[in-house]
């Protein structure tokens, strides 16, 4: 399972591709603390100037294939369980129907997961935004070279009038309570 | 289709242009104002209007801060390519990107930026070197990402000063000066535009207008009504249209205002306040913002409580009403934008790191050297140097080339600014308000002006057909003030045996007796009748006593 090893491929100008955050100490078990490594590999982007989409020479703190070790739960904090009232209020967020027991399974499985991230010691870490966040913003000149595609777009859509998009009516009431009990229950198998 | 059976959405109702006269003639706004069509209460809220501006310890006072969005003026959108403009054929200015398809990435707008630091500036802001983009979600078909890219931990520009002017006192003719906080301005991406179409019971949806820059500016509570706000929005307006960040239509969408009002007693903690929306001109908020005042006073007075809520103003009834929200706190689930780097400015050209590519820079002082002379400084520049009045200056500002029209007229005549504001204030702009014109569509060029008011300056007309020959220059455009004076024979008469036969003819006409010096007036008025106001009125006069004391 590779999930915090990942690739990032931008075809946007000037942004060159570069992956340089080592994984968590969770996967790689390299015991160098967290502020070492970001150290490190800023230091590497601010003196090594690279070439647009250059590949990064390999830091041996990287291991070259992903590695998983999996965490024993007694170092996890209780599992969370999610209330029916915040199912609501995820639902409405997301537009997204998960009212069914299959569902919140998956959703306190997907927590569970994300609760290894517990374990990971971050103290005295500047939490970073993304792994370009040292690197320079391209900014573009005030030139139009896009639009005028309004076909190949609405091509696009399953439902259109004229030359528009169409959507179902804003803010539709999602269900009641009970409504959604009921539909639980009938989930069930 | 029926066009008639979609209503537009509240962020894309159009209205005539026009409403911003109130600056120019606040007696001229406040009939407007009072003029409410509800015969109900006008007096208590006449009343509540003059209560709300002046504050007691014991009275509830209003508490008033805005949210200004200002569509950035452009030629691309703020992260794509494709053109931000104003009336195109629906969905013809959106590009892959524009349209959330999935693999495209923000591109970020060099001149956006660049709009944002010089607005900033000009409003006295701390322009952040390091700023971020934000994620901000929620669900609605017009914003197709299911997020807007924002600006909420580290805006482009904080801690601003706005500072505009109100005329007050009992003429209106006393500019009182206030300022109000720019708490930030942040880059942000516009939404499209949805039309619902409730009979067929779907959404149509543009987005033309979906990804198009925007400088949301935030103003802290430093205002008390509705008038401050519409003052203060009014102010903004001109600054952005002097710099040319923002074109500043409210009826076209580019500049749209909320609202956040409570009350409370002064001295003590601020109220719970409401927001309220849909407010598309200045008098529309002025209107919006003391009705809002007024309705959470009568709440609190009645015991009741004021729910922090968003409001809709109505135009029609000329209230606010609440809107249909989503239950409880918003939750926008904010997070960094992970595809673009911080926004990085430079101060000057000696902090920028070596080897840059100075098309990739955005450098604070080169734009501050290009900041245009802004309307506060304009205004005080115009009274000190022409030595006209403030509210003048104020006119002068408030009308789109007014001012260039005024200085080209100075040039062009010896006659005193203080006698040539007049012709510009009220003939020029009276004639252009009626005829729903803009100063650059005048008929009558400031040069020709010029020559007519060099005319009556050098004794060759009086001021009466000075202004009948204005008016016939207005309407046969093309023709000068000396041709017009030539075909109607109306140049000042001076020929002395001329007027004195009108004077005599007048006096057979009205029979006086010897000495009478009251009668010289109305006797003088005769003679100007016979004459089509062309005597000179002082010879007359003179010709006159010396007939009358015979």
């Amino acid at each position: 399972m590779s999930v915090f090893s990942f690739t990032i491929s931008r075809t946007c100008p000037g942004v060159s591709q570069k992956i340089a955050r080592p994984s968590l100490k969770l996967l790689t078990g390299d015991g160098l603390p967290a502020t070492d490594r970001r150290k490190c590999c800023l230091q590497s982007s601010s003196t090594t100037p690279r070439r647009l989409f250059s590949s990064p020479p390999h830091n041996p703190k990287v291991p070259q294939v992903p590695t998983w070790e999996p965490v024993p739960e007694d170092q996890l904090p209780p599992p969370t369980q999610v209330p029916a009232d915040l199912v609501d209020k995820l639902e409405r967020l997301a537009l997204v129907d998960f009212r069914t027991k299959q569902g919140l399974d998956c959703l306190e499985k997907a927590i569970r997961f994300a609760d290894q991230l517990h374990v990971v010691d971050t103290t005295e870490v500047e939490p970073m935004d993304s792994v370009l966040e040292d690197r320079a913003l391209y900014l573009r000149n005030d030139a139009v070279m896009e639009g005028d595609c309004a076909e190949k777009l609405l091509q696009l859509s399953k439902n259109t009038v004229e030359e528009y998009f169409v959507a179902p009516p804003g803010n539709i009431p999602l269900p009641k309570r009970e409504e959604r009990t009921a539909i639980l229950k009938h989930s069930e198998f | 289709m029926s066009v008639d059976a979609l209503e537009e959405d509240q962020k894309s109702v159009n209205l005539p242009t026009g409403y911003w006269t109130y600056t120019v003639d606040n007696l001229k706004w406040k009939k407007q104002l009072t003029a409410v069509p509800e015969p109900v209460d006008l007096l208590s809220y006449s009343l509540s209007l003059s209560l709300m501006c002046l504050s007691s310890p014991q009275q509830l006072v209003g508490v008033v801060g805005l949210e200004v969005h200002a569509q950035i003026n452009s030629n691309t959108k703020l992260f794509s390519s494709s053109p931000a403009r104003f009336s195109a054929p629906p969905n013809s200015l959106v590009s892959f990107f524009d349209a959330s398809l999935p693999g495209t990435l923000p591109v970020l707008n060099k001149q956006c930026v660049e709009a944002a630091v010089m607005t900033g500036l000009a409003l006295n802001c701390t322009i952040n070197k390091k700023s971020l983009f934000d994620r901000k979600h929620y669900f609605y078909a017009d914003l197709p990402a299911g997020y807007q890219i924002t600006q909420q931990r580290r805006p482009i520009a904080v801690d601003g000063v706005l500072s505009y002017s109100l005329l007050g006192g009992k003429t209106r003719n006393q500019v009182i000066r206030k300022r109000v906080h720019i708490k930030q301005i942040q880059l942000e991406q516009d939404s499209g535009k949805s039309l619902h179409d409730d009979a067929r019971s779907q959404t149509l949806i543009d987005l033309n207008r979906a990804g198009v820059g925007l400088m949301e500016l935030v103003m802290e509570p430093d205002m008390s009504c509705g008038e401050e706000a519409a003052a203060a929005v009014r102010e903004l307006q001109l600054i952005l249209q002097a710099l040319g960040t923002c074109q500043g239509n409210m009826s076209e969408g580019q500049l749209r205002v909320d609202a956040n009002v409570s009350v409370h007693r002064p001295g003590e903690p601020l109220g719970v306040r409401t927001e309220v929306k849909n407010i598309n001109s200045a008098r529309y908020l002025a209107r919006a913002i003391d009705y809002e005042i007024q309705r959470q006073i009568e709440v609190l007075q009645n015991g009741g409580t004021v729910h922090n809520e968003t409001r809709a103003y109505d135009s029609k009834s000329g209230e606010t009403i609440p809107m249909r929200d989503k239950e409880g706190l918003q939750d926008y689930r904010f997070m960094p934008e992970p595809n673009l780097p911080p926004l990085i400015v430079y101060e000057d050209d000696a902090s920028l790191p070596t080897g840059i590519d100075a098309c990739q820079t955005v450098v604070v002082q080169k734009i501050k050297e290009a900041l245009p002379e802004l309307p506060g400084v304009k205004r005080d520049r115009l009274v000190q140097t022409y030595g006209i009045l403030p509210e003048h200056s104020f006119t002068l500002l408030n009308e789109d080339g007014l001012v260039e029209y005024f200085e080209a007229l100075l040039k062009a005549t010896k006659k005193e600014p203080r006698k040539v504001i007049g012709w510009v204030t009220n003939d020029l702009l009276g004639h252009l308000k009626r005829h729903d014109m803009s100063v650059s569509q005048s008929p009558i060029s400031a040069a020709a002006l010029a020559e007519l008011l060099e005319l009556q300056e050098a004794g060759r007309i009086s001021s009466s057909v000075a202004k009948q020959v204005f008016q016939d220059m207005w309407r046969s455009p093309g023709k000068t003030a000396p041709q017009i004076i030539q075909e109607q024979d109306l140049g000042l008469v001076s020929d002395a045996e001329h007027l004195c036969s009108a004077c005599r003819a007048s006096l057979q006409v009205h029979a006086i007796k010897n000495g009478n010096t009251k009668v010289l007036n109305k006797l003088m008025g005769l003679v100007k009748k016979a004459t089509k106001g062309r005597a000179d009125p002082v010879m007359v006069r003179a010709i006159l006593q010396e007939k009358i004391s015979r």
